[in-house]
């Protein structure tokens, strides 16, 4: 019916266009700068109903009644519009149209050299999902852990923090919506890796670069954790989480006009029932325990606008015994009290002009009691001969303040400037009590002012720049530094691209090490990296090469019986290639990425004696990561195993002259195997008026046998195995919450 | 293509004695009734440009826009057909974002639309199923909103119903589909297309042949 009809209007055009004057035939092709036919762009007389759609070769062809002047426009999805004047006059016009591809994040290449993102944006850069962070089964709910299956970054276990490409974990910075923050992890125990504070389900966005970052962010030599918090939720909900670690509670309210959201939530953590079943090698005095309150506010300031507070207060303590290393018959004791206020307060607004506006203001105050003594094996404090400056107090009182302002103006296409200043306020103190009751006190305080600017140049849509400058100054060294940062991304099919980074960037002297009698600099690293990338359909490959040389290195001392900094000799370099495979086709519904690492790296810093490989860098290091979800049981699991080669372990002695290596080698091979299961019974069931997710997880699953390191007694005549607190770990958790579905965000919660 | 040959055909025969609104509904009418029939990708395409043709010519008119934008989101299907669970947000995203650019012309056109509620629920439905896993939390909550919101405009839309009974079909048993409810939404529905009364010829009246193949595949 339809075919005759199609005839017989055809038969009809025919008969009109040759008899009815003032009917004009339009036809042509449309096509891509390339040369392809694009399918299902519109054609149109402007103004007017009349036009085509180009067919599958990309040809079109129509008759209009419009005369004279008239304007045709051809448009497509993905396309910028084509128009062109023509004359209508009856006479037959052709039209051959090249579109031109929009420049869009979509399309565009990324400058993704050194970047891993994880974000529901579609990116280049963007190989993970934010739901990746929680569901991988060895990060334990934590974003560092889901970090560290990345190329890049180190399985160190024994301590925080992320290690990456050779660098300390102090070379990498973590922001949160722009601004630095100072503690992002409990205060170190240590031999006991801490959590950060911070959960994961409070950020929608994370950026984790493994070198070569943008100018707006500095004082870090390795990495930059960039995350961005979430804006206003999509309901108001309660949640309730009980596990074997731990109880919280929550409630967060959405505004009717659902311009406003408001929130808190508490948590408290004991870990003495995990503790009493599962075998720690520490004897806790005082088990670990940990209140955590949140509060937050969020406000839609306009259409464009968003101010965001966040603001957290933790108190924690712990204290155990381990059997004393120094004199046998013996316990070391360690003790820890911290107390932590974080405040975080965001504004962007989008201007007049394409411009945008990003500031933000992030205050924390953090104070730690630590107390360390030898104690009798009945637990009473005992002073050692010869071993009295085992037993001290440290208290420190640390307020930060930092704030920050990025101005952006968009140009054409994704092209766009930036600019901005930061500002970095640190005042620590510290006392040092000695044995016999003797205080040291210290001050350090820091002003870091710093300026930055760069240009993103969208030469096409194929071929990307960018160019940035930092300056920062410091009061404490009393020097300013100058960092130019650049990078590059060349489109080189569909799909795939290449990108080079260079960098160079500074970081002030770890506080650790300060005050120092001697007049330092900033240390220096300076970045080379290039980077080929594929992502097609499902599946991502990413090859990375990188060199980093370090300059100006802190070097060590003993000054006044305790280790300084007394200058900048150090230095050091950090080369290799990295590999990432993410596959969510090959097997239906199986998920899995596969990452390899190869670092060869040497330093001589602190109190090095020379240049050699330091314990936090293996040379090969391994990631598979797999996630299944089985819809019949709605459960969801998720497998890991990491791996890396032996790290170097050293023993460095001091002769009271020279600082030398008196044991040196390197620790076994690491494996682990984690395992996690989560169990969402009410999903997708509507308008449920409660949401639970049951989580199991198991880490080291096959009982082996890890190894970090060794630590020695004071004089490095014997040494014991750093190991995990226990081999295996069982976590078991329930969560609901109330009024929402929050599939995502309860999985772990808490952990 | 043949849309507008057949609009132009229209137009020829009535030559231009006719008034501009009749121009409009002539040219909408002998669209419209392919808004519930056409399946394939490309038609369906054409026939979103036919109608924002209209639109953009008429500036003052939400049905063209409304309509195009339908076409549209029922284009973007056509990339969710396989089921499957895996990321297809590259496709269907720009599909999506023009939909939605559609959607809001029609909006500011008229206000607290039942209908235009209904493309809402659609349009969210279709940026879901770019990427179920991830984004079934955010996407679903919009759906869900939007449809209850025109539904809350106007009880009587079998549209709205019919979309109830959709995600109770295609949804998996265990994540709370429900093949018989489905059914008892798509018997309401129907009840509810044979009462309809559109405003006119052009207004949306879509729906009930695709509720009743539906209802055929329940048993």
């Amino acid at each position: 019916m339809k075919r005759a009809n199609f005839l017989f209007l055809n038969l009809f055009f025919l008969y009109s266009a040759t008899t009815l004057l003032g009917q004009t035939k339009i036809s042509g092709t449309v096509k891509e700068p390339k040369g392809k036919p694009v399918i299902g762009a519109s054609i149109t007389v402007k103004d007017s109903y009349d036009g085509a759609t180009s067919d599958s070769t990309g040809k079109f062809s129509f008759f209009t009644q419009e005369k004279n002047q008239q304007i045709i426009q051809v448009s497509n999805i993905g396309y910028k519009m084509y128009e062109q004047a023509v004359v209508l006059s009856g006479t037959s016009v052709i039209i051959d149209v090249i579109l031109k591809p929009e420049v869009t994040e979509l399309t565009a290449v990324v400058l993704s050299a050194g970047t891993f993102e994880a974000s529901d944006r579609k990116k280049a850069a963007a190989v993970l999902d934010p739901i990746d962070i929680v569901t991988t089964a060895s990060a334990n709910g934590d974003i560092t852990g889901a970090l560290k299956t990345l190329p890049g970054a180190q399985q160190v276990g024994e301590s925080e923090g992320l290690f990456v490409r050779g660098g300390t974990a102090a070379e990498t910075k973590t922001f949160i919506d722009g601004t630095l923050v100072n503690n992002f992890f409990f205060s170190s125990v240590p031999n006991v890796a801490q959590f950060s504070r911070f959960s994961p389900f409070i950020f929608k966005g994370t950026v984790f670069s493994t070198g070569g970052y943008s100018a707006l962010y500095g004082q870090a030599l390795s990495s930059a954790l960039i995350l961005e918090s979430i804006d206003l939720p999509e309901q108001s909900s309660a949640n309730l989480g009980i596990t074997v670690l731990s109880g919280s509670i929550g409630f967060q309210k959405l505004s009717k006009k659902k311009n406003a959201s408001w929130g808190i939530n508490y948590s408290y953590t004991d870990l003495g029932l995990a503790f009493a079943v599962i075998k720690q090698k520490q004897d806790y005095s005082k088990v670990p325990t940990y209140h955590n309150f949140d509060g937050n506010f969020r406000i839609k300031t306009s259409k464009t606008g968003m101010l965001k507070y966040y603001g957290y207060y933790s108190a924690n303590k712990l204290a155990f015994t381990t059997n004393s290393i120094d004199s046998i018959g013996y316990l070391d004791k360690f003790a820890i009290s911290n107390g932590n206020f974080y405040h975080n307060l965001a504004w962007r607004e989008s201007l007049a002009n394409r411009w945008k506006v990003q500031t933000g203001i992030s205050y924390t105050n953090n104070k730690d009691d630590i107390n360390s003594r030898m104690q009798t094996t009945d637990k009473r404090d005992v002073a050692l001969s010869g071993l009295e400056a085992k037993n001290f107090s440290i208290d420190t009182k640390g307020n930060y303040f930092n704030a920050k302002i990025v101005l952006e103006k968009k140009l054409k296409g994704l092209s766009a400037l930036r600019f901005g200043s930061e500002y970095n306020f640190s005042s620590d103190k510290l006392n040092y009590t000695s044995y016999n009751g003797q205080i040291f006190p210290s001050v350090v305080k820091e002003h870091i002012k710093s300026f930055f600017t760069e240009a993103d140049v969208y030469v096409t849509s194929g071929l990307a720049l960018k160019g940035g400058i930092r300056s920062e100054h410091s009061s404490l060294l009393n020097k300013l530094n100058i960092a130019p940062r650049a990078s590059l991304a060349y489109k080189l099919g569909k799909g795939s691209q290449a990108s080079i980074a260079y960098g160079v960037f500074y970081q002030n002297p770890e506080r650790r090490y300060l005050p120092s009698s001697s007049a330092l600099t900033f240390m220096k690293a300076t970045h080379y990296i290039l980077q080929y990338q594929k992502v097609l359909n499902m599946q991502s490959l990413r090859a990375e090469i990188f060199y980093k040389k370090y300059d100006n290195l802190v070097k060590t001392g003993i000054v006044n019986f305790s280790e300084a900094a007394i200058n900048n000799n150090g230095f050091g370099d950090a080369k290799g290639f990295e590999l990432f495979w993410r596959d969510k086709k090959t097997i239906k519904n199986f998920d899995y990425w596969i990452s390899y690492s190869y670092l060869d790296t040497k330093r001589d810093f602190l109190n090095f004696p020379f240049a050699i490989a330091p314990n936090f860098a293996a040379k090969h290091t391994l990631n598979l990561v797999g996630k299944k979800f089985v819809q019949k049981i709605k459960t969801n699991f998720n497998l890991a195993y990491n791996y890396n080669s032996g790290r170097p372990y050293y023993n460095i002695g001091y002769d009271g002259a020279n600082y030398k290596f008196t044991d040196r080698g390197s620790i076994p091979a690491y494996h682990n195997v984690s395992f996690a299961l989560n169990y969402l019974p009410s999903i997708g069931k509507k308008n449920a008026k409660s949401f639970a997710v049951y989580v199991l997880q198991v880490s080291n699953i096959l009982n082996i046998n890890q190894v970090y390191g060794y630590r020695y007694n004071y004089n490095g005549s014997r040494r014991e195995t750093v190991t995990p607190t226990s081999r295996m770990f069982v976590f078991l958790g329930a969560f609901i919450s109330f009024g929402i579905d929050r599939t995502n965000e309860i999985i772990n919660n808490g952990l | 293509m043949k849309k507008t040959m057949m609009i132009l055909a229209v137009s020829l025969f009535t030559a231009s004695a006719f008034a501009q609104t009749e121009k409009y509904t002539k040219a909408m009418e002998a669209l419209v009734p392919s808004v519930d029939s056409l399946r394939e990708k490309d038609a369906l395409v054409s026939l979103s440009n036919s109608f924002e043709r209209i639109a953009n010519a008429e500036k003052t008119q939400w049905l063209p826009f409304y309509y195009a934008a339908l076409a549209q989101i029922n284009a973007g299907y056509t990339y969710t057909v396989d089921g499957s669970f895996s990321d297809k947000t590259a496709e269907i995203d720009p599909v999506a974002d023009k939909a939605e650019e559609l959607i809001k012309s029609a909006e500011t056109l008229s206000k607290d639309n039942s209908e235009i509620w209904v493309l809402r629920k659609m349009l969210a439905t279709l940026r879901l199923m770019g990427n179920p896993m991830v984004r079934f939390q955010q996407y679903g909550a919009i759906a869900s909103a939007a449809l209850e919101t025109a539904k809350k405009i106007n009880p009587e839309n079998p549209r709205v119903f019919m979309l109830e009974g959709q995600d109770l079909f295609f949804t998996p048993e265990e994540y709370g589909g429900d093949k018989k409810e489905a059914k008892k939404r798509f018997e309401i529905a129907i009840e509810k297309f044979k009462a309809q009364k559109p405003e006119s010829s052009i207004h949306p009246s879509w729906g009930m042949y695709r509720t009743m193949y539906f209802m055929s595949q329940v048993k």
